[in-house]
């Protein structure tokens, strides 16, 4: 080895880094486009903004931010190059078991009569703690049996919406305690989500999780012989998920002020799509928060938008459906570009 | 740098020491021809200027080490790739073809060295795929394909159930089905690519027979193998290759085993290999008898600090498992591994980073590099696992200033660290790889192919490196199926040959033929 030292990197100038349009830059204008779309169809249209209303933006952004924390969660897990289709499921046995212990003595067919007027604590840790276990029965399964994510979570999926109906028999659980409701009320929702998404942000890149969790969709054999406990960390991956999802069901039932076994039907889905419509490609490796978050605000921006225009709720849905075929087309088209740069 | 460097190897390559084509060939008819045919790979000349000829009804047997360019050429005549240059000829014919099933149909057909049966399918409807007997409403008559298959098995004398699905059948088994296949197209041309490797000795005797029946019909055989046992009964004429090119073709009758090791390594060590003098420290790794199932058994050597072991053998001898073998990738099931005198237990790769042995994997795409990441991730990821990290926040500040030093002492050529390593050239990726277990400060380093399809300019630097890591009391275990690599390197060379060690040779005793005679055992 040669013996000259060399100069210490951080004396270094700064080398003149090249102007890199950041990764999220395609995708923000892609939401400004369809913002202005429909600024100048409700102006056509309605005669009316859509914009410059001030709450019915903040109601976009308080419909998607149950949403928004299911995709932060699946994306985490499509980086692994996993998929959860569980997310809904698990959103509503959350939501029904953190019901179950919120219920005020008042009512006289409590779920459990012995476990009413507890203090908020209780339901909203038991309910995320749910989630969290179906998550982690998720990763277990994925890690240990190596059965395909899909058909893990498609198991959970149907198994969870089975056990939220089964619970109650398929009563919804109401009068819940207004310590427990203030959790869903007003812009608390939207104040978590924020949180929750500034902290796996900061996880995602500035932690190991992070680190091993893109190195794991990149190249599972690669981490592993790098030294990386991939089972182990897959299934923290799939727990996180599922915590996530436990929590967005305890606001859900705080929302709602009660527990329905049908809650988060096909949320799983409008997750995926926020993940992939903001960049996370579904052959690992690659996504980003910021990117989900602004998916994640691109569908709540048509769902209100299309109301706003009074369009069919059916026409709605195929519209969507195509915009999330195109994110993929897009992704591919990222993809097949990088490979042959 | 680069060009000189490259100047230097090429004009140390010789130019053959035995006379490159046999005399007869004036008088003879060729069924099939390949002239100057040429090949490029990004960084490296898979084929050059090389030919080969088919007659009817003889076996050319194609010989040569690994990477010698033969499976190239069957691949561009299979019509897998397109030749950069050159010409084919068939019968006489120009033969342009578009893909393995042109070839096919005008009479080449090849059985591939791994297997294309689809498991989930019967035997019959594997050979007649694309074939299929139909019967007059335009259905499959798989009553006909089964006799068909029948009858084919019968004159082949092969005794299978043509209705057996293919995932029931032995690896043995399923050779046969790919021979019978084969032989079903009635092709002028039939390639085989070492079929015999999965074969038993009855099987192969089967084959060998069935060869001669095809002989006999004036097919021409393109026979490759590794195996000289195997070269010597069954071949008329033997075509040897060398670093893509096309050294000589002769009668079978006229060489001997040893003229064909000859033609087969016949190079000189350049200054490629620039070994510095290290001093040879304690044994740092001791390995008793170990085996892995299947794969290879019985291995027992010691590895010293600051020495260089060379791990020579033909693919498949089972030196890519004991590497990963020793890095507990597949924890072994026989024997023991001592690590600085103390017995250990490996079954993990991260047990062997604590034990500070560090492995550089075969193959940089597969289980190497994380091809959409930056360079800088792909250098930190395994020091991470134990270092660089407080309370799981990453230190990215030290960890970037300690691969900022590495890209600087191997001149890793990237615009910056933040590139991803899919842009970068297979020479620069390989040494950001070696830069990422470097920086694990390993005591033993296992090498498996350091410089496997890498321009010369950044080998020559590799070997370099390796050679001032192994002097400053490094224990380097290198793979490399390149002997010069092999023998320009190394203080000691193991030899290994279908899953047993079949010799270690110190440097003076180690020469091309010494290692090629244990390689073939």
């Amino acid at each position: 080895m040669n013996t000259t030292t060399h100069p210490a990197p951080a004396s270094v100038p700064e080398e003149r880094k090249r102007f890199k349009m950041p990764q999220e830059g395609s995708i923000l204008l892609v939401l400004v486009g369809i913002a202005v779309l429909f600024e100048i169809l409700g102006w056509a249209v309605r005669g009316d903004t859509f914009l410059f209303n001030a709450q019915r933006l903040l109601i976009i952004v308080l419909q998607m931010s149950i949403i928004g924390l299911l995709a932060i969660g699946v994306t985490q897990v499509i980086i692994t190059t996993g998929i959860d289709l569980s997310s809904g499921s698990v959103l509503a046995l959350s939501a029904m078991i953190a019901a179950s212990f919120a219920q005020t003595s008042d009512y006289a067919r409590a779920v459990f009569p012995m476990f009413t007027d507890m203090p908020a604590v209780v339901p909203i840790l038991l309910g995320v703690l749910a989630g969290g276990l179906a998550g982690l029965v998720n990763g277990a399964l994925i890690a240990r049996t190596m059965i395909p994510p899909f058909i893990a979570t498609l198991g959970m999926m149907v198994t969870a919406r089975g056990l939220a109906r089964w619970y109650t028999d398929g009563q919804p659980v109401s009068l819940l305690s207004d310590e427990f409701t203030w959790f869903g009320s007003g812009y608390i929702p939207v104040v978590v989500f924020i949180v929750v998404a500034a902290i796996f942000h900061i996880a995602l890149k500035y932690t190991r999780y992070g680190k091993f969790t893109y190195a794991i969709g990149a190249n599972m054999n690669a981490a592993r012989v790098s030294g990386i406990n991939v089972n182990r960390h897959l299934v923290i991956v799939y727990s996180i998920a599922g915590l996530l999802s436990g929590l967005a069901g305890v606001l859900t039932a705080a929302r709602a002020a009660s527990g329905q076994a049908g809650m988060g039907m096909a949320y799983e889905l409008d997750a995926i799509a926020a993940a992939v419509i903001g960049g996370t490609s579904l052959a690992g490796g690659v996504g980003r928060i910021t990117g989900t978050v602004i998916g994640v605000i691109i569908l709540g921006v048509m769902t209100s938008g299309f109301t706003f225009l009074g369009i069919d709720a059916y026409v709605q849905d195929v519209v969507k459906g195509a915009i999330i075929v195109a994110a993929v087309v897009a992704d591919q088209y990222r993809q097949k570009k990088r490979k042959t740069a | 740098m680069l060009a000189e460097t490259a100047e230097r190897v090429e004009a140390a390559k010789p130019h053959g020491q035995v006379s490159p084509h046999s005399q007869q060939e004036t008088d003879r008819q060729y069924i099939f021809e390949a002239r100057n045919i040429r090949k490029e790979f990004p960084g490296v000349v898979a084929l050059d200027n090389v030919e080969l000829k088919v007659s009817p009804g003889r076996v050319l047997a194609l010989m040569g080490e690994n990477g010698a360019g033969k499976s190239t050429l069957m691949k561009i005549i299979s019509g897998v790739y397109t030749p950069d240059a050159g010409s084919l000829s068939l019968r006489g014919q120009p033969y342009n073809i578009k893909g393995p099933l042109d070839a096919l149909e005008q009479g080449v057909a090849m059985i591939h060295q791994e297997l294309n049966l689809m498991p989930f399918m019967t035997v019959a409807e594997n050979i007649w795929i694309r074939r299929e007997p139909l019967n007059s409403f335009g259905f499959v008559d798989h009553q006909r394909m089964y006799q068909q298959t029948q009858e084919l098995f019968e004159t082949l004398k092969i005794e299978l159930d043509p209705r057996a699905e293919v995932r029931d059948l032995s690896v043995a088994n399923r050779q046969m089905v790919e021979i019978a296949k084969a032989v079903s197209y009635d092709s002028e041309v039939l390639i085989m690519d070492e079929p015999t490797s999965a074969l038993t000795e009855r099987e192969v005797e089967r084959l060998f027979s069935i060869i001669a029946d095809l002989k006999a019909k004036g097919t021409g055989i393109v026979y490759i193998t590794h195996k000289m046992d195997e070269v010597f009964t069954i071949a008329d004429d033997i075509a040897v290759f060398r670093d893509g090119q096309h050294i000589g073709t002769d009668l079978a009758s006229k060489l001997d085993r040893e003229a064909l090791i000859k033609m087969m390594v016949g190079r000189e060590i350049t200054q490629m290999f620039p070994k510095e003098e290290a001093e040879i420290g304690e044994t740092v790794l001791a390995v008793k008898n170990l085996g892995l199932d299947g794969y290879f058994k019985d291995v027992s050597f010691e590895l010293r600090a600051g020495e260089i072991l060379g791990l020579a053998g033909l693919v498949g001898a089972g030196r890519t498992n004991l590497a990963e073998t020793l890095f507990g990738v597949t924890p072994a099931t026989q024997g023991t591994i001592e690590l600085h005198g103390q017995e250990v237990v490996i079954s993990q790769p991260h047990q062997a980073m604590e034990q500070g042995v560090a492995l550089l994997t075969e193959d940089r795409k597969e289980t190497g590099c994380f091809l959409q990441l930056s360079v800088l991730q792909n250098m930190e990821m395994a020091v991470l696992t134990d270092s660089y990290v407080e309370k799981g926040f990453v230190q990215q500040q030290q960890v970037n200033e300690l691969c900022e030093e590495m890209k600087q002492l191997l001149k890793i050529k990237t615009p910056d660290l933040d590139e991803t390593i899919g842009n970068l050239s297979g020479g620069n990726q390989q040494k950001a790889l070696i830069a990422r277990w470097l920086m694990t400060k390993p005591r033993i380093l296992i090498l498996d192919e350091p410089t496997r399809g890498i321009d010369v300019g950044a080998k020559a630097e590799i070997h370099r490196l390796i050679s001032s890591l192994a002097a400053k009391g490094l224990a380097v275990l290198m793979i490399s199926s390149e002997l010069p690599e092999i023998l320009g390197m190394s203080d000691r060379v193991m030899v290994m040959h279908e899953g047993t060690v079949t010799g270690i040779l110190e440097r003076n005793e180690a020469t091309q033929v010494a290692v090629m005679k244990l390689a073939s055992a």
